[in-house]
């Protein structure tokens, strides 16, 4: 349960090794945690994360076997994570930037990125909603990306995949309303990960701490889409009514 | 049977809502149904919804509103009430007070239902000398979590489980309280305007005795801890008579205002709090005796305004309630310099003398002193200083009000009820499926 505070005793982590969930939980309040929870494929990364947390002192930091490719075991694996307490917030962060390029030249790769991004959260997040709905309160993280915004021509595979995740999210903040569960949409930018390592660095990039720091501040305040960083909100409604021309003169 | 709501349910300090499937009582077989046919989410009963907590809500569960079962009889030969667990202390008093009798023990609000009283074993002003509420009842009917109907005595363990057991040992659906016989519906009041803490205390330790009411308020802005002590007994017909009152007898108190539905953010901030209690504590004169105060005046003066527990805008706000010994009374100078550094407004600060606590194993009066701050939730480390404080008060063997908390730890609680698990005995006979669960209870691992 959340307290007066709003300091949560109890989360779970969908993407357990994401660095932007990582410093989410360093970042919050940490007198009342009781449970972590961080879910994704048995790996030496996971494994690591865990022993991140818990040489914070964070208390009941425990790993999850999660596969978001493999829907069919979804159901149980979230129920089992809610069966043992309630969860006060769930962050939805596992996802695949791909390659572009590949993509284009082999279709498969675009439909596994379509399916760990869009198709594992449309079914991991329909999970989570009837347990938070059950509950009758939580919130729901979800990590989308100011690339879901506009389509460009440098990612657009990943990109409609966050903009169908986004999509989901608002309906499904929409069907939870009055039920006490909430979703947090969160569209970062350009965030210095693992996953954009290899990438240059666009304008406005931030750090996981960063966004971090955001995803936290939002939740204490109830807010249900955040950009990180903030005025990203502006620029992407800048870019989004950008006529056609212009916008694909861009850099991409 | 009543249709269950989806509803979003709060305390008093509007702090974590969740939403629970709210259903009206309509009679003991019905809640016994309630129970037996419950979710995994459970079933609690709600009251009028002055826990400040989360003592009241439970999300998901099946939350039934006791205040739809209202009956009660005064019984005046045997000096008691019978009453239905919804029935307001509100109501009783009206019908009551008339016909020359009070409730044993007052609360800061009457809007509070008999059930409630029980289930958080109330105290109130004279708790030094009568204890609280679950000291005067004689009977109750509470319905367990097998759908059973008992009628528990203060012989039985399961009735003092249930006194101050929050709600958790069964449903408490009527009860048998005794009431005390009064001359009129005033109180005849001392005041005493002290100027630092100490004086306030040890006027408090020497004179609290001499009065059946006695509390203070405490200039929670002011480092020197100035405070006005205010002290009665019912008055006679023979003082109501001197000073010229004509109703003696008469009792209708009446709102004398709500507070607005939007308030917002900061209202309540360092200034508005200071002008507050410095203005509080000028209006007391410096020593008065013998003044006749309403009852209402005197033991429930917010009750005058209707919702204001909306003033904290809409973070809400949270009461910290804490309990220490004699031998740790150096703990309520601390508390409040510690939230007077923290810059925490509170314009309601209470400090009281307990008597000797109860049989209850979760009744939280204990012998000392008591100390109440209300606290707008908004605060920056608000959370680390009351962990701080928490520590403090549980190293000397006191602990906090749950019909107040809203941010312990499940551990502080632990160690500060030493007979939890005494408690959890007797409630795994009366609720062995654990049926009965609030927010509080899944918060602090009840």
């Amino acid at each position: 349960m959340l307290d007066a505070l709003g300091e949560p005793q109890s989360v779970l982590v969908l993407g357990g090794t994401s660095e932007i969930a990582l410093a989410t939980i360093k970042e919050m309040p940490r007198h009342r945690l009781r449970r972590v929870l961080l879910a994704g494929r048995p790996s030496e990364s996971l494994d690591a994360a865990v022993a991140q947390l818990k040489a914070l002192n964070i208390a009941g930091v425990e790993s999850i076997e999660f596969d978001a490719k493999n829907t069919g075991t979804h159901g149980a694996i979230i129920d089992a994570a809610f069966d043992t307490s309630d969860i006060d917030v769930v962050i939805l962060a596992f996802g695949v930037l791909g390659d572009q390029m590949t993509a284009e030249e082999d279709p498969s790769h675009a439909v596994e990125i379509a399916t760990v991004n869009y198709t594992g959260s449309v079914s991991a997040g329909l999970h989570i909603a009837r347990r938070l709905k059950n509950q009758g309160h939580g919130t729901l993280v979800v990590l989308s990306s100011v690339a879901g915004d506009r389509a460009r021509r440098s990612n657009f595979v990943y990109g409609s995949t966050k903009a169908g995740l986004d999509a989901f999210a608002q309906g499904l903040d929409a069907a939870l309303e009055k039920t006490g569960a909430h979703v947090l949409i969160v569209r970062p930018g350009f965030v210095r990960t693992r996953m954009t390592s290899h990438l240059p660095e666009a304008p406005m990039t931030t750090n996981p701490e960063d966004v971090a720091k955001i995803i936290v501040s939002a939740l204490k305040k109830g807010k249900s889409t955040v950009y990180a960083p903030g005025p990203l909100r502006f620029v992407m409604a800048g870019l989004k009514t950008l006529p056609k021309p212009l916008f694909r003169k861009l850099p991409s | 049977m009543s249709e269950a709501v989806a509803t979003q349910l709060s305390g008093w300090g509007r702090t974590m809502p969740t939403v629970a499937q709210l259903v009206e009582a309509n009679s003991s077989r019905q809640i016994a149904d309630l129970i037996t046919q419950s979710s995994s989410r459970g079933v609690l009963a709600r009251g009028l919804g002055r826990s400040y907590g989360d003592a009241a809500q439970s999300g998901g569960a099946t939350v039934i509103d006791m205040t739809t079962m209202t009956d009660f009889s005064l019984n005046p030969d045997s000096m008691s009430v019978t009453a239905d667990a919804g029935a307001s202390i509100d109501s009783i008093l009206r019908e009551i007070v008339p016909r020359g009798f009070f409730v044993p023990v007052s609360a800061g609000t009457r809007i509070i239902t008999v059930g409630g009283a029980i289930a958080a074993d109330i105290h109130g002003k004279n708790h030094h000398r009568d204890g609280s509420f679950g000291a005067h009842v004689t009977e109750m009917v509470v319905i367990d979590g097998l759908g059973e109907q008992h009628t528990l005595t203060p012989k039985d363990p399961k009735f003092w489980a249930t006194i101050g057991g929050m709600g958790l040992t069964g449903i408490i659906t009527r009860a048998t309280f005794t009431v005390i016989p009064i001359q009129s519906s005033y109180i005849c009041v001392d005041t005493e305007r002290a100027k630092t803490l100490d004086s306030v205390m040890s006027s408090m330790m020497e004179r609290d005795h001499e009065y059946r009411y006695t509390v203070a308020w405490i200039d929670s802005v002011s480092s020197s801890g100035r405070g006005v002590i205010t002290r009665g007994d019912h008055a006679s017909i023979a003082q109501c008579n001197s000073e010229g009152i004509k109703d003696p007898e008469s009792y209708d108190p009446k709102n004398i205002a709500t507070a607005p539905g939007l308030v917002p953010r900061g209202l309540l901030n360092k200034l508005s709090v200071r002008a507050f209690n410095e203005g509080w504590y000028r209006k007391h004169p410096r020593s008065r005796t013998g003044e006749l105060q309403r009852i209402g005046a005197f033991f429930h003066p917010l009750d005058g305004v209707q919702d204001w527990n909306r003033i904290y805008g809409p973070r809400g706000f949270l009461q910290y309630q804490f309990q220490v010994p004699d031998t740790a009374s150096d703990l309520v100078g601390v508390a409040l310099s510690k939230l007077r550094e923290i810059g925490a407004p509170s314009f309601l600060t209470v400090l009281k003398r307990f008597g000797p606590g109860n049989q209850g194993p979760l009744s939280f009066p204990q012998s000392g002193w008591t100390l109440a701050a209300d606290l707008p939730a908004g605060i920056s480390d608000l959370g680390r200083t009351l962990d701080e404080l928490d520590e403090r008060v549980s190293a000397v063997g006191g602990r906090l009000y749950l019909a107040k908390d809203s941010r312990q730890s499940p551990a502080n609680f632990a160690r500060t009820y030493p007979r939890l698990d005494e408690w959890r005995g007797i409630r795994d006979t009366m609720d062995p499926n654990h049926v009965f669960a609030s927010d509080l209870s899944r918060r602090l691992e009840i």
